[in-house]
């Protein structure tokens, strides 16, 4: 018989060694799962983990690394900070798309001028749409103790309709011959989020991922306002008595990663997709949740564990082209990974104790 | 636009096919919540009910045997979030999401070669006698047998919970773990049980929109069902007879706004199929200001320390 004795307090290593552990179980999980898809297990790993970094064609692959990690790092940063709190914030992809909908809209608006400031504005609006968007389910919650769960889901489907809308009316291209989705921003040469250095990846989106992750670790670390989101999470009655204002910090977890989510739809639409279409956001929002968990809802664990979805995320697609491997299989892939995840966090804040069995 | 072309008994019929889904969810999940587990993964177990259960009635050509390997999917699907929560003690929101991001991807991956089919028909059930009723006839007597499973299970639940020892037990679990364990009642036993009724519920709920509402499959087709389940649990305060109500509501609005789209009103159909979204959003609004149903221990971990 085996015991579950509660950690007087949460065991340091192994809440290191708890994401290694997942990412194992989910490689011995996945192969099984490729194997029973009918391929060779060590060849889908290796093409997954791999390939896209040191393989044949990497030097194709790697850019790809910074562009869909951007993304995934920004948007888990926000989320984390709600997450710590208990604050639920799932409706990132909405955040996502409203951002991305209403920076390419500032965006659009301008065409065909040029100018220094159209971008920053665009950032600043595309901000601006993500936080908005967050904030109904903020105000929701501070005024009538709303479900942020609900509502903030719900809102992601009212965003994709909204987005259909968009690209097939208001935001249409007027040269596209009749075809839903925007202009497309490679044309336009101020408001495209281009690479920085050619053949990195590297976009203003990585680069603010980058800031994020700094400001964060600040925020948490350094900054009384960090110190009452954690205290909100951890210790709920403590932080009633240290007075931490619960309607402060529902506003400023959901409104943050509402605005960085909005951001990193903005750098998205104007960059690597390029236009507004129907089917432009691409899951994001969701992956990002596994990002957040994967990487202990740390500013710095978020990095690596952004880089390594979108590891999966690429190797995925190698995968894909040259193993024939479904995409669904993948996506199977990364949910089971937030299954070990969490499952392997017991040995965080339990201890197994081997106890003879009694008589009772 | 032609109202007229609309048909009162058709539409309060469709309205009874369309709240089904949601209203099977919807009773499954107030069980586990009344057991005090906050389960997140409905939409994860519906899709997987659909798949599952579309695939045994493509392979067997019954829909009966259809419904039960959806029951039986949901409720294998729900285990993995027994398993995660109660034995692995893991925080309820983070399982209820991992369910269903892993249902989703697990649906679509057995899917991928059933998209197009169409599966056989599901009998509908024509009472004799009263499906000759007009109006009253077409609207409650000549539906398929999983509607009036549906309305069954509420009178069953209700039932159970208020007059049986099972019903008590569960509801104590749900209240005060602590004490339901001080009492020697197995907290973790009652609880899995219960999460696996509601994955049942949950996956009979799902395999209903791809056998008979839509009926076929396509990725992703229940497209928050799940989520609107959930929040008409939070609807109904916890009591049975009002998920019933809030599925017929929801099945209403639902129903209404594919007829207006028929009618041709003069909004354009994105605009009209967020309605069922937002419609959920206000509803939760006005009814979260009553939060004294909820039942005490709802999402709470529970650890035998001894």
């Amino acid at each position: 018989m085996f015991k579950l004795e509660k950690r007087p307090q949460a065991s340091q290593s192994f809440a290191y060694l708890t994401p290694l552990l997942a990412i194992l179980a989910t490689m011995v999980a996945g192969g099984l799962l490729f194997m029973a898809l009918g391929k060779n297990p060590f060849e889908a790993i290796r093409t997954i983990f791999w390939d896209p970094l040191f393989g044949e064609f990497a030097s194709f692959s790697r850019p790809d690394l910074l562009v869909k990690g951007g993304p995934l790092i920004l948007i888990a940063i926000g989320l984390s900070l709600g997450f710590r709190a208990g604050i639920w914030n799932i409706g990132a992809e909405g955040q996502y798309i409203v951002g991305a909908i209403c920076g390419a809209g500032v965006g659009l608006a301008f065409y065909p001028m040029e100018a220094w400031y159209i971008f920053p504005l665009m950032v600043l609006s595309g901000a601006l749409g993500g936080w908005a968007w967050a904030m109904i389910p903020a105000l929701l919650k501070v005024k009538f103790q709303t479900n942020e769960i609900l509502v903030s889901l719900m809102l992601v489907y009212v965003a994709e309709k909204l987005l259909a809308a968009m690209s097939l009316g208001l935001l249409r291209n007027p040269d596209g011959h009749g075809f839903p989705g925007s202009r497309n921003f490679k044309d336009y040469e101020t408001a495209f989020n281009g690479e920085l250095i050619p053949n990195t990846g590297m976009h203003w989106g990585v680069a603010m991922a980058f800031i994020a992750v700094i400001f964060a670790y600040v925020l948490l670390n350094r900054h009384m306002l960090g110190f009452s989101i954690r205290l909100t999470g951890e210790a709920p009655r403590a932080a009633k008595f240290a007075s931490v204002n619960p309607t402060r910090v529902i506003l400023f977890c959901l409104g943050t990663s509402g605005a960085l989510a909005g951001m990193a739809g903005l750098f998205e639409v104007s960059g690597p997709a390029g236009q507004i279409s129907i089917d432009f956001n691409s899951g994001y929002g969701f992956t990002a949740i596994i990002v957040a968990f994967l990487g202990r809802l740390h500013p710095v664990g978020i990095l690596f564990a952004g880089l390594l979805m979108a590891l999966t995320y690429i190797g995925g697609e190698l995968a894909q082209l040259t193993l024939g491997l479904p995409a669904a299989a993948i996506q199977l892939f990364q949910g089971m990974l937030l299954f070990f995840l969490l499952a392997a966090d017991l040995l965080t804040n339990y201890r197994i104790k081997r106890v003879k069995k009694e008589a009772v | 636009m032609d109202l007229s072309a609309i048909n009162p008994a058709l539409l309060l019929a469709s309205l009874l096919v369309a709240a089904t889904p949601i209203l099977l969810a919807g009773i499954g999940e107030l069980v586990v919540e009344r057991a005090g587990v906050l389960n997140l993964g409905v939409e994860g177990m519906m899709i997987t009910g659909a798949i599952c259960g579309f695939m045994a009635t493509i392979v067997t050509g019954s829909p009966a045997l259809g419904f039960l390997f959806a029951a039986t999917g949901g409720a294998a699907l729900s285990f993995l979030f027994a398993l995660l929560t109660q034995y692995a003690l893991a925080n309820q929101v983070a399982s209820g999401l991992a369910l269903t991001l892993f249902g989703l991807g697990l649906s679509s991956l057995l899917g991928q070669d059933y998209v197009g089919l169409k599966p056989p028909s599901t009998p509908q059930l024509d009472i004799p006698l009263l499906s000759d009723i007009p109006f009253l006839g077409t609207v409650l007597f000549s539906h398929d047998a999983i509607v009036y499973l549906g309305i069954a299970l509420v009178a069953a639940v209700w039932a159970t919970l208020k007059y049986t020892r099972v019903g008590l037990v569960l509801r104590a679990v749900g209240e005060n773990h602590d004490a339901a364990h001080a009492l020697g009642y197995k907290v973790v036993r009652i609880r899995v049980l219960a999460i696996m009724f509601g994955g049942a519920c949950a996956g009979l709920g799902g395999a209903y929109i791809s056998l008979v509402r839509v009926p076929q499959w396509t990725e992703g087709m229940t497209a928050g069902a799940g989520w609107i389940a959930l929040a008409l649990v939070v609807f109904a305060s916890w009591k049975p007879w009002r998920v019933l109500l809030g599925a017929w509501l929801f099945g209403g609005i639902n129903v209404l706004q594919l007829n207006l789209q028929a009618a041709g009103v003069a909004i354009p159909v994105e605009y009209l199929t967020m309605s069922p979204y937002i419609i959920t959003i206000l509803v939760l609004v006005i009814m979260s200001a009553d939060k004294s149903r909820a039942p005490a221990s709802l999402g709470r971990i529970f650890h035998a320390s001894s």
